[in-house]
């Protein structure tokens, strides 16, 4: 893999001075994160992303830097921090790149918080520490090929066989999927309630084809998951939980994430545009001294010092245990529209130059269009919020 | 093996450097901080040194509360308790005195620092402490090797390189070269909130220095282009005005 030679200069807008409201401990997880990022990710990034290749040896280190369930209790193997250290740490690894933090927030996310938070205590200590550690990696299967914004629609299944569960069907869009070494899977049982279970690579008729020909989280490996007649052991379906508010509690938690991510990439293409404009000479002087480009750097540190006081407050009453999904899908729409608008404009600003892997912008604008349809499209948010507003439903 | 290492609080490398109260003091308003870059690489060769329980690391700073987050990191990276004391750093003098106040009585086998704080850059704290404490010190390393009894010191000089030997105890200053800087991990930030950091009182100390006035750099000139046709021009300009020829 070749090394790009380009410094990462990044700094981070803080133009409201929210530093102030973190604490010592949450900077210090920042500045770890950000130096990981600068010297680990920026150098290597691009050309994975060319090359449409995960940077597995990526995984020791964000395990290092706590971004494996940094929420989840210190005696599963987790850092037991709060929602803005959780939030931080998901900026930090966006603003190098979507694909990076999708690893991270599926396997703190998706995987290890609905073993944490639906497993047995079993479970909880046969898995955690070592999907703390990065030793071992996993996938969440809910989207089907039929089924994306309508979950409940889902046709995987179980049926109890005496001494184990047999699973049948197939899950699609799957991040980690190709490498994962476990997957969270949803299906329902023979009552037609959904159930959440572990499923362990190498457990006959369990497949992870991976998905090829991505113009979006090129340096994310995607997969689908086939069950074909997978016997399940009993002890591996998780006690705690049925129903749909099994994955979409996994889906608060992961979306919350990203509300903090895309604005990592949103700060980034940012950073990025106003250095450019600072150097970039025309007509005689920088094009940072134009309306129309300052017009552009002025709406994007607006927009971005917006959603971050929204995504600070969302993380206060996170860790108060008070924030509502439908507040998270406030701000995970919000964030990844802001970072999206941005990454066009910033890309605009940089010209020709804007379209090259020299620079981080095209490559954070392709990734959001994964990051504004996962995790909830868009549109659905919208109408969590345009139901939350009304109390009427407009989704069918 | 004890090692002590030695870290400043310094402004970012990103700073814009700004003067206040009639260009004397340094303007901090705004400027983040950091554990200077080389004080860094001599702390991770300490905890390369002491890995396995082969010894402690401890890190001092002279400075005020306001530098704790920094020595904090340090506790993150990997040192296991922290000192600082409690007074604002007035020149290397002082530091160094206070540095070797702390140290007289506690039996430290080395004593590491960075080559210079990126501040001030005045390299002179280890060369002080070292005769203080009057014990060897060798400035600006690039190798250290050592058993705890014998090191082995590889420094740059014009046109290549001296290797020293020292046996017992002694500070030397750490250039890059000398470990890789470590970045904390997450669970080092966890075990960095009970590490102790020892709040110990500043010796009283005659003020030698005074600043008396900061400037910084002029602006840079504007450059003059020749078009590579008018190689004769060139040379006239830098014979009559650069002077260089």
């Amino acid at each position: 893999m070749s090394k790009s030679t380009k410094k990462d200069l990044y700094e981070a807008p803080d133009y409201y001075l929210l530093d102030e409201l973190l604490t010592d401990e949450h900077k210090l997880i920042r500045a770890t994160a950000r130096e990981w990022v600068k010297k680990e990710v920026s150098p290597v990034i691009e050309d994975y992303a060319q090359k449409a290749e995960f940077p597995k040896h990526l995984i020791k280190g964000l395990a290092d830097i706590g971004a494996f369930g940094p929420t989840i209790p210190v005696e599963y193997g987790g850092a037991g921090l709060d929602y803005i250290a959780y939030g931080i740490l998901m900026q930090e690894i966006e603003r190098g790149d979507s694909g990076i933090r999708s690893t991270a927030s599926v396997q703190g996310s998706l995987v290890m918080y609905p073993i944490y938070a639906y497993g047995s205590e079993e479970q909880r200590k046969k898995y955690l520490p070592k999907l703390a550690s990065g030793e071992m990696m996993g996938c969440f299967g809910l989207t089907e090929p039929d089924h994306g914004s309508n979950p409940g629609g889902m046709v995987t299944n179980i049926k109890d066989a005496g001494s184990h569960y047999i699973l049948n069907g197939a899950k699609m869009w799957i991040s980690n999927a190709p490498f994962a070494d476990i997957a969270v899977v949803w299906g329902k049982d023979e009552s037609g309630k959904i159930r959440g279970m572990v499923v362990e690579r190498g457990m006959t008729g369990f497949s992870t084809p991976e998905t090829h020909n991505k113009w979006s989280l090129r340096a994310s490996a995607t997969g689908e998951l086939v069950f074909d007649n997978v016997e399940i052991p009993k002890e591996n379906v998780f006690p705690e939980i049925s129903g749909l508010k099994g994955p979409l509690g996994c889906l608060n938690q992961a979306r919350y994430g990203i509300a903090w991510g895309a604005l990592g990439a949103a700060m980034d293409c940012y950073d990025t545009a106003l250095r450019y404009s600072k150097e970039r000479i025309q007509f005689g002087k920088p094009i940072g001294g134009f309306q129309l480009q300052q017009k552009k750097l002025a709406e994007m540190v607006t927009e971005i010092t917006k959603a971050q006081l929204l995504v600070w407050r969302l993380g206060v009453l996170k860790s108060e245990g008070r924030a509502t999904a439908e507040q998270i899908s406030m701000a995970k729409r919000n964030s990844v529209e802001v970072a999206l608008d941005i990454a066009r404009n910033a890309r605009q600003m940089l010209g020709g130059m804007g379209i090259t892997g020299e620079y981080s912008i095209m490559r954070h604008m392709m990734n959001l269009e994964s990051v504004v349809t996962y995790e909830g499209t868009h549109d659905i948010h919208l109408l969590i919020t345009g139901m939350d507003v009304t109390g009427l439903n407009a989704f069918k | 093996m004890k090692i002590l290492v030695c870290i400043s609080n310094v402004p970012d490398t990103t700073t814009k450097i700004t003067f206040t109260n009639d260009n004397t003091e340094f303007n901090t308003a705004g400027v983040q901080y950091i554990v200077n870059p080389y004080d860094e690489i001599a702390l991770s060769k300490a905890i390369e040194l002491t890995e396995g329980g082969k010894g402690t690391v401890t890190v001092i700073n002279v400075g005020e509360a306001g530098n704790d987050p920094t020595i904090r990191k340090a506790l993150a990276i990997g040192a296991d308790d922290a000192v600082r004391v409690n007074a604002a750093p007035r020149d290397a003098y002082f530091v160094s005195k206070q540095i070797a106040e702390y140290a007289k009585d506690k039996d430290f086998d080395i004593i590491l620092t960075g080559r210079e704080s990126i501040d001030y850059n005045g390299n002179q704290v280890a060369a002080m402490v070292g005769e203080f404490l009057d014990i060897p010190s060798i400035s600006i390393i690039k190798k250290l090797d050592t058993d705890g009894t014998n090191a082995t010191i590889e420094r740059e000089i014009e046109g290549g390189k001296e290797v020293v030997t020292v046996t017992g105890k002694f500070i030397a200053s750490c250039a890059e070269g000398v470990a890789e800087p470590k970045i904390p991990n997450m669970r080092g930030i966890m075990s960095a909130r009970t590490k102790p950091l020892n709040v110990v009182e500043a010796v009283s100390i005659e003020e030698v220095t005074k600043v008396a006035k900061y400037e910084t750099p002029a602006p840079r000139g504007t450059v003059k282009l020749i078009p590579a046709e008018q190689t004769e021009d060139l040379i006239n300009l830098l014979h009559s005005e650069a002077k260089v020829i």
